[in-house]
C-alpha cells in the first residue's frame, strides 16, 4: 500500500530530474553554452551558431538517448518478468549482439550505395537490426529449450554463448571492411548515440509509440507470469503462448533501440531493478517507472561520457557497462 | 585380465599421443610453408639449418613464420593446460581461463601498463600480465564464493562474463583516454599474427616451467578431481595442491596473454576432448591437453590466414567459432557432468 502512494511522486521526481539533466546536457560538451544563452536560444532569441548547435546537434542526441534508454529498459523489464530471471537483459542475453551482427553485415554489403547513404537507410537500419535481434532471440530460445521448458539459468548460459558467437562473426566481417566503416562499426558496437540528427529520432519514435502501449497493456499478464507456473496456469494464462508474445515484444524493442544506440548492455538490467525496489513488482506501476528511469540513466550516462574525458568522447555503452557490471555482480551475489 | 586391459589402454594412449605430436609437427611445417609469400620445403629446411641473412625467404622463416608457429603452439598448450588444471581442481566443467576472468584480468593490466609506462619493456609487460591474471581470478572466485549458495559452475560463468565486460569496458576507456585504443584492441581481439620473435623466446621458459610443474602436479590433481573429501581421506595436502595449481595457471595464462592477448575457448574445449579420449587420469590429460591445444591454435591460425586472404582473421575469432557450439552443449547441461 505504501508503495502505491509512492508511485506518482516518484514518477514526477524522475521526470523533473530528466528535465534538469536535459538542461545540463545541452550546456555541456565541446562548445560550452551558458545556461542563460541556452534559455534565450530555446525561446528563439539565440545566435544562429548556438541555434545550430542546440537544435541540430544537442537536442536530437538528447532525445535519442532518452528514447533508447526507455526502450532498452522496458525490454529488460519484460525479459525479467517473462523469464522469472532477475539477471536477464537484452545485452547479456546476446540479443544486442545479434542485432549488431546484422547491422554490420548491412554496412558491409551496402557500403557506398544509396541504400547506405540515403535517408531510406535510417529506416532500413532498424529493420535490419530487428531481423538480427529476432534471429538471436530465436537461437537462444530454441537452444535453451529442453524437455518442454526453458530454465532461467540455461537461458543465461546459452545467451553468453550466442553473444560470443556473434562477437566472433563480427570480428571476421570487420576485417573485410574499409577502415572508415570499420571504425564506424567499432564505435557503434560499443554503444553510442551516433545518429545525431532528427531523422533518427523520427525513425525510432514510431516503434516506441506502438510497442510501449502494448507493453503497458500486457502488464497484467506479466504480473501473472512472474508468479510460479502452476498459479499462472490456474489463473487461466496460457503460459508458453504469452511468453512467446512477450518475448517478441521485448526483442522488437531491443532491436529498434540497438539500431540507433548500438550495443548497450546492463541498462535493461539496472533500470527495472531500481524501479522494482521503489514501487514493487506490479508491472502497471513498474513499467512506467522503469521507462522514466531508463531515459534518465542513459541521458546521464551519455552526458557523463561526453564530459568526463573531454575533448575525447567515451561511448555511452562503456559508461553504462562500467556502472552496470558491478550492479550485476551485486545481484549475482545476492541471488542463489 | 583387468591389468591387461589397463596395459592396453596405456599403449593406446601413448600411440595417440605420438600421433598427436606428429600432427603437431606437420601443422608447424604447413604453417611455416604457406602464407602471403609461398616458400618451398627446401627453403624452410635450409632456413632452419643453414641460415643465410641475405636470403629473403630465410628471413621470412626465421623472423616471421617460425616465431609465429612457436607462439601458436605455446599459447595453445598453455591455455589448454590451464583449463585442464582449473577444471580438475574446481570440478567445474565450465572452468577455463577465458571464462573465469583470468585472461581479461591480464589484458586489463596490460592496458594499464601501456597507458602508464609508454614504451614498457616486454618483461615489464609480462609482469603486469601475471599480476592481472591473478587479479582477475581473485575477483571472479571472490565474487562467486562470497555469494549466497556458494560456488556453482553457473555462478562462476556469470561472474566471469560480468568481470570480463567490466574490465574490457575499463580498458576501452583507458585506451581512448591515453590514445592507445589501437594497441589495446590488439590484446582484446587476440592473435599471433604480429608476434615478436624476442617476445616468444622470452616467454618460452615460463611456459616450459609451467608445463613441467603441471606434469609434476598431475597425480595430485587426479586425486583432487575425485572430490575434496576423497583427497583428504587419501592424505593429500589440499591447500598446497590448490595453491600450486593456481600458481601454474597464473604462470601459463599470464605468459600466454602477454604473447597473444585474449584467446577464448581453447582452455574450455581441449580438456573436455582430452577427457573423452583418455579418461580421468590427469597424468595423461595434461600432456594431451598441451599437444591438442597446440594443434588447435596452430590450425586455427592457418585457417585465419587462409579464409580471408590477404586479410588476417584474428585467431581468437576462429577459436570462438569452434568453441561456441561446445560451450552451448555444456550450457544445455547447465554445467553438470564432469
Amino acid at each position: 500500500m505504501k508503495k502505491d502512494k509512492r508511485f506518482k511522486p516518484l514518477l514526477i521526481t524522475i521526470i523533473i530530474l530528466t528535465l534538469l539533466m536535459i538542461v545540463v546536457s545541452i550546456n555541456a560538451g565541446q562548445i560550452k553554452i551558458p545556461f542563460s544563452t541556452v534559455f534565450e536560444t530555446l525561446i528563439g532569441n539565440g545566435t544562429p551558431q548556438n541555434e545550430l548547435t542546440i537544435f541540430q546537434f544537442r537536442l536530437p542526441r538528447i532525445l535519442l538517448a532518452i528514447l533508447v534508454g526507455i526502450g532498452i529498459s522496458i525490454s529488460g523489464a519484460i525479459l525479467q518478468g517473462l523469464s522469472q530471471n532477475p539477471l536477464a537483459d537484452p545485452g547479456i542475453l546476446g540479443i544486442n549482439s545479434g542485432a549488431g551482427f546484422t547491422v554490420v553485415l548491412y554496412m558491409f554489403f551496402f557500403q557506398g550505395t544509396t541504400f547506405f547513404t540515403g535517408w531510406l537507410a535510417t529506416f532500413i537500419m532498424p529493420l535490419t537490426a530487428l531481423l538480427g535481434a529476432f534471429l538471436a532471440a530465436f537461437l537462444i530460445y530454441s537452444l535453451s529449450w529442453k524437455k518442454g521448458q526453458v530454465t532461467p539459468v540455461r537461458l543465461l548460459l546459452v545467451g553468453i554463448g550466442i553473444n560470443a558467437a556473434f562477437g566472433a562473426g563480427l570480428i571476421i566481417f570487420q576485417m573485410k571492411m574499409e577502415p572508415i566503416d570499420f571504425t564506424k562499426a567499432i564505435i557503434w558496437l560499443s554503444g553510442t548515440i551516433w545518429g545525431t540528427n532528427w531523422t533518427f529520432v523520427w525513425a525510432l519514435l514510431p516503434w516506441l509509440l506502438i510497442l510501449l502501449p502494448i507493453a503497458l497493456y500486457k502488464s497484467k499478464e506479466l504480473d501473472v507470469l512472474s508468479l510460479s507456473a502452476p498459479i499462472a496456469i490456474g489463473v487461466g494464462v496460457p503460459i508458453e503462448k504469452e511468453r512467446r508474445w512477450l518475448l517478441v515484444l521485448s526483442v522488437a524493442l531491443a532491436g529498434a533501440c540497438v539500431s540507433v544506440g548500438g550495443g548497450i548492455t546492463f541498462l535493461g538490467l539496472i533500470a527495472p531493478h531500481i524501479a522494482r525496489r521503489l514501487v514493487g513488482a506490479r508491472h502497471a506501476r513498474l513499467l512506467p517507472l522503469t521507462a522514466a528511469l531508463g531515459g534518465l540513466l542513459l541521458l546521464s550516462a551519455d552526458t557523463l561520457g561526453r564530459v568526463i574525458m573531454a575533448p575525447m568522447e567515451l561511448p555511452v555503452g562503456i559508461v553504462v557497462s562500467i556502472l552496470g557490471a558491478p550492479y550485476f555482480i551485486y545481484l549475482l551475489m545476492r541471488n542463489v | 585380465m583387468n591389468l591387461k586391459k589397463h596395459e592396453n589402454n596405456r599403449v593406446l594412449s601413448l600411440t595417440i599421443l605420438v600421433i598427436g605430436i606428429f600432427v603437431l609437427f606437420l601443422s608447424v611445417v604447413i604453417s611455416i610453408r604457406f602464407g602471403a609469400a609461398n616458400l618451398t620445403y627446401h627453403d624452410v629446411i635450409k632456413a632452419i639449418f643453414e641460415y643465410d641473412q641475405e636470403n629473403s625467404a630465410h628471413v621470412i622463416v626465421r623472423e616471421l613464420r617460425l616465431p609465429r608457429a612457436i607462439a601458436a603452439i605455446c599459447v595453445g598448450a598453455a591455455l589448454a593446460i590451464s583449463g585442464a588444471i582449473m577444471q580438475g581442481m574446481t570440478r567445474n566443467p565450465l572452468a577455463s581461463p577465458s571464462i573465469m576472468g583470468v585472461t581479461s584480468g591480464a589484458s586489463f593490466t596490460i592496458a594499464i601498463a601501456l597507458a602508464l609506462v609508454p614504451g614498457i619493456s616486454y618483461l615489464g609487460m609480462m609482469t603486469f600480465s601475471f599480476i592481472g591474471a591473478g587479479f582477475g581470478a581473485i575477483l571472479v572466485f571472490g565474487i562467486s564464493s562470497f555469494s549466497k549458495g556458494g560456488i556453482t559452475p553457473v555462478k562462476l560463468a556469470l561472474a566471469g562474463s560480468a568481470i570480463t565486460s567490466l574490465l574490457s569496458s575499463l580498458s576501452t576507456a583507458i585506451g581512448l583516454k591515453f590514445d592507445i585504443a589501437k594497441d589495446i584492441s590488439f590484446w582484446f581481439s587476440g592473435g599471433v599474427s604480429s608476434v615478436q620473435p624476442q617476445h616468444v623466446y622470452f616467454a618460452l621458459p615460463f611456459i616450459l616451467i609451467g608445463l613441467i610443474l603441471a606434469i609434476l602436479l598431475s597425480r595430485s590433481i587426479s586425486i583432487l578431481s575425485l572430490g575434496e573429501d576423497v583427497a583428504k581421506g587419501l592424505g593429500q595436502n589440499i591447500g598446497l595442491v590448490k595453491f600450486m595449481g593456481t600458481i601454474v595457471v597464473l604462470l601459463l595464462t599470464g605468459a600466454a596473454v602477454s604473447i597473444a592477448g585474449m584467446i577464448g575457448f581453447v582452455g574450455l574445449v581441449i580438456p573436455h576432448i582430452t577427457r573423452f579420449l583418455v579418461g580421468t587420469d590427469y597424468r595423461w590429460i595434461i600432456p594431451y591437453s598441451a599437444v591438442l591445444g597446440g594443434i588447435l591454435l596452430i590450425v586455427a591460425d592457418i585457417i585465419g590466414r587462409m579464409v580471408n586472404a590477404p586479410f588476417e582473421t584474428p585467431v581468437g575469432a576462429i577459436t570462438a567459432i569452434i568453441g561456441v557450439p561446445f560451450f552451448l552443449y555444456l550450457a544445455r547441461k547447465e554445467g553438470r557432468g564432469l
